[in-house]
């Protein structure tokens, strides 16, 4: 079986403005989102307390929230997770709350309403562990960027780094824009999350460079532009065959994988679908739009270093 | 034919081989299981056959025993026969033993002395609580500063010089010793000089008093600091160590620069633990002032100089001479003996500085009283929240001095409870600073059950599209990947296994991602020789050609994503790290599975054939 038998002949190049405009909208139409709904952050950045219970037959919310206002358990938001019998309990941070006491404080209300309920898991973060779990992931985005940066710069030309680079931004900013709009929890394991998408997604990007590489070597009759559209042409198969195949995982990490991996399998399904989609459609073109030339890439001649004179 | 080095294949074959050997441990599951420790001591095979024998006797017949440092590790059928077990040697030997619940493998005896064993399972999989507190480093250097003070006092009185009073200025890092005129200044100056010399002096005076000024310097605070992190991390694992508490296989690292984060697998009640852990617990051997009336002291508010007031538990005043005899510091066993002539007892052992401080003091003052004194710190919220240390500090027992000691005996007057926990502390050391508790996460071991089944679930479904797929779309091709991948699996759980790394649930979820990124290069090798082949080259160049090109690019790609996964290594902690770790390691295994492993593969079934018309990819 062969999807791709024979190769492809789409004028990337030619459209390029077009993508351009596209990855406009998604960019700005995220940054947007996140500026107007903000993320749904978790307690790993908020800070807080969530403790999650699982009852035998679905609770009636309104009567748990009931119970929990009269016992003086305030500010507290319920949700349901997985199946409708998990509910989440998550309370803004509070210095006085100790892990073991409000997992039971929790259960022994929730033990009025259903006596069948337990707590399955608490969790309590000081607020300034979440700051500094913000700040960690946030620094950890950047060292990942700086690094692969640093790696295809050396192993391509300048041009070409910052082509990858710059459609490699773009994969993170449309999962955040993903997260504001699903309003799913955003939390630690998203992060991990999108600096595996970012180094999977450059995995393509480097792919096609390296093809545009052997072919300006090799067609040096072509313009920089027709060997771009050859070589993505050509890698297209094995892109999109790859990428189909890790989605097929990741998809059912998702279906699978329980509430825990949602957020993060989430993150991996929309970063990789943007991912493959930047590195068709963005990282050359913009490398082309750089001013790339065939010269850039054919092998660098070594130049003896001119003698000095005047030495002693 | 097909060229390929003979070495190479045996390479993968022994490689792979190994994995399964290392992976195999795996398939055993896991039991519920009894840990079984001792005061003080370890178990041998008098007490496994005696724990045994009693259980027997109740008709309870463990499915798998091991001793593994000095505990006795029970496996059983179930979890009801787990508990039944428990209650019936709680029972019968409460004294003796301390009883933990737990998981165990069921691999075999022979086969754990060979070194081989299961992956270690992360809280989230296992259940447990993670916990990570703050170390207070400032409380660290208050605690050194109270230490100095002591110290000079102890240079002024073996230098015989008379002086005011010693001050600690906790606020400014430094202690200011009062004289009452110059000439006492200039011996004492030369005194303390002479002891202390990482501290910087300037002369001062205070009230018209000459007075001298000793502060930490910069190099001496941020010593001190790492030091207090350091010396909290080996006390927290000396206490979670003890037998006293039952928490099987506790993990305490560093976290950052002043935090600390302690795994503590299987434990479901946190309450316990953490009521020791944050305790500051010691003692001090001080003399009673036998000369002024303490209930006049209590009474007027005028503490006579050179002495200090106390009450004993009863609420009855006590005064007690300022210098300390000997400290909590300087001991060096603690054992409680629950059934001692004088009801319960802890009996101590000192160092040879504490001994010799003891056996100076018993000789010099036989007849007369010396007291015991309990310090108790810990912290907690007051109602703004803000942290409190509350410190506790009684006099325990006020014996008469009968004949000279030095480096053994008993301390008596306390309760059962208080002997067995005052013990465990004294073992374990005293905490270089206060410790605040900014993180706690538990896990049910419900949950851990269900997440470990979700994790089971998304792996096998992945592979099994990926499996199918691979196959349907390459043929001979798919299925040599698919093998391959399997080998990749097979690999990563062994060298997880190997490490020691705990899988976590989004490690489970990085296998099934690494094995998305494996197939990713095998395509690519195949696409490669499909477009070889589409270009009219010869089956056999197209392998060869495949291989080789895609190689540079499979290389190029992994780095990336290598770098990734390095990052999040480095600055990830708990659940985030897990996934980190198998990241890296699947990023390996899958680039020597690809490349040699599956080029081995295709050696073996094409490389042979003389004549080859067409490659079923």
């Amino acid at each position: 079986m062969e999807f791709f038998h024979k190769v492809t002949r789409f004028p990337f190049m030619n459209t390029r403005k077009v993508w351009y405009g596209l990855s406009a909208v998604l960019i700005v139409g995220s940054l947007v989102l996140v500026g107007v709904r903000g993320l749904n952050l978790g307690i790993d950045f908020t800070g807080g307390v969530v403790v999650e219970t699982n009852f035998p037959q679905a609770p009636n919310l309104d009567q748990l929230r009931t119970a929990l206002g009269k016992a003086g358990v305030a500010d507290a938001q319920l949700q349901v997770f997985g199946s409708s019998r998990d509910i989440r309990v998550r309370l803004p941070p509070d210095p006085n709350v100790k892990g073991d006491q409000i997992g039971a404080r929790i259960l022994s209300v929730f033990t009025t309403v259903d006596p069948g309920v337990k707590v399955q898991s608490t969790s309590v973060v000081g607020p300034q562990v979440g700051q500094e779990l913000f700040v960690k992931g946030a620094w950890a985005l950047v060292a990942t960027l700086i690094l692969i940066a640093i790696y295809v710069l050396l192993r391509f030309t300048f041009k070409l780094a910052l082509g990858a680079i710059l459609a490699v931004l773009h994969d993170p900013i449309c999962v955040i824009g993903f997260f504001a709009v699903s309003q799913m929890t955003f939390d630690l394991t998203a992060i991990s999350a999108i600096l595996a998408v970012i180094g999977y997604s450059l995995n393509d990007t480097v792919i096609v460079f390296d093809r545009v590489r052997e072919r300006a070597r090799t067609a040096r009759k072509l313009s920089i532009a027709q060997v771009i559209d050859e070589s993505i042409n050509q890698t297209l198969s094995r892109t999109l065959m790859t990428k189909l195949v890790t989605l097929l995982v990741v998809v059912a990490l998702l279906i699978f994988g329980g509430e825990t991996l949602h957020g993060f399998s989430a993150a991996l399904v929309i970063g990789i679908i943007a991912g493959t989609y930047s590195s068709i459609y963005i990282s050359a073109a913009l490398a082309l739009d750089f001013g790339l030339r065939n010269d850039d890439l054919l092998e660098r001649k070594l130049t003896k270093p001119e003698e000095v004179d005047g030495l002693p | 034919m097909i060229s390929y080095p003979r070495w190479k294949i045996a390479l993968v074959a022994v490689v792979v081989l190994i994995g399964i050997l290392f992976a195999v441990p795996n398939l055993f599951g896991e039991q519920s299981a009894l840990q079984f420790a001792k005061d003080g001591a370890s178990l041998d095979q008098g007490d496994r056959v005696a724990i045994e024998k009693l259980l027997a006797d109740k008709g309870v017949v463990p499915t798998g025993a091991f001793l593994e440092q000095g505990r006795l590790t029970l496996r059983f059928a179930s979890t009801e026969e787990q508990l039944k077990a428990r209650d019936i040697v709680a029972e019968a030997r409460h004294d003796q033993y301390t009883i933990a619940l737990s998981k165990a493998s069921r691999v075999p005896e022979w086969m754990r002395n060979f070194g081989l064993n299961p992956l270690k399972l992360g809280l989230d999989l296992r259940g447990g609580v993670y916990l990570v507190y703050e170390v207070d480093v400032q409380g660290a250097i208050k605690q050194q500063l109270d230490h100095d003070e002591q110290d000079f006092r102890a240079s002024l009185r073996n230098a015989r010089v008379a002086y005011q009073d010693v001050v600690v200025d906790y606020p400014h890092n430094r202690v200011q010793v009062l004289f009452r005129d110059a000439d006492g200044f200039a011996k004492g100056k030369a005194a303390i000089v002479a002891d202390n010399r990482n501290m910087s002096f300037t002369d001062v005076t205070v009230d018209g008093a000459p007075a001298l000024q000793l502060a930490l310097t910069a190099d001496e605070i941020k010593k001190r600091e790492d030091d207090a992190v350091q010396q909290n991390i080996v006390i927290l694992r000396n206490r979670l160590n003890s037998p006293e508490l039952a928490v099987s296989e506790p993990q305490v690292a560093r976290q950052g620069v002043d935090q600390i984060a302690i795994q503590l697998p299987g434990l479901q009640n946190s309450a316990e633990v953490k009521k020791i852990l944050g305790k500051t617990a010691t003692l001090e051997f001080r003399m009673v002032d036998e000369n002024d009336n303490a209930l006049e002291a209590a009474a007027t508010g005028h503490v006579p100089l050179g002495t200090k007031l106390y009450y004993t538990r009863d609420k009855r005043p006590v005064l007690l001479k300022r210098e300390v005899v000997v400290t909590g510091d300087e001991l060096t066993d603690a054992t409680f003996q629950p059934n001692s002539q004088d009801g319960p007892a802890v009996s101590v052992g000192l160092d040879s500085r504490g001994a010799a401080k003891m056996l100076k003091n018993t000789q010099e003052n036989i007849g007369h009283l010396m007291a015991v004194v309990f310090i108790d710190r810990s912290r907690e919220k007051n109602a703004a929240g803000v942290d409190v240390d509350r410190t506790t500090e009684n006099v325990i027992n006020q014996a008469t001095i009968r004949g000279v000691f030095s480096n053994n005996f008993s301390i008596t007057g306390i309760n059962p409870e208080e002997g067995r926990e005052l013990a465990l502390l004294l073992r374990a050391g005293g905490l270089a600073a206060p410790l605040t508790p900014i993180e706690e996460r538990a896990i049910g071991p419900t949950l851990g059950e269900k997440n470990i089944a979700q994790g089971v679930d998304a792996m096998v479904f992945g592979m099994l599209a990926a499996f199918l797929f691979m196959g349907i779309y390459y043929k001979v091709f798919g299925l040599i990947a698919d093998l391959v991948l399997i080998a990749n699996v097979v690999l990563l759980t062994a060298l997880l296994s190997i490490v020691g790394a705990a899988l976590t649930l989004p490690g489970i979820a990085a296998v099934v991602l690494t094995v998305g990124m494996a197939v990713d290069a095998n395509i690519l090798i195949y696409e490669r020789i499909r477009e070889e082949l589409r270009n009219g080259v010869s089956p056999r160049a197209a392998i060869t050609a495949g291989f080789e090109r895609a190689f540079s690019a499979i290389a190029d790609s992994n780095v990336t994503a290598l770098i990734a996964g390095l990052v999040l290594w480095l600055f990830g902690t708990g659940a985030v790290r897990g996934f980190a770790v198998v990241l890296v390691l699947g990023i390996a295994t899958s680039m020597f599975t690809s490349l040699m492993g599956s080029r081995a593969l295709v050696q073996l079934i094409y490389g042979g054939r003389r004549k080859l018309d067409g490659l079923s990819i």
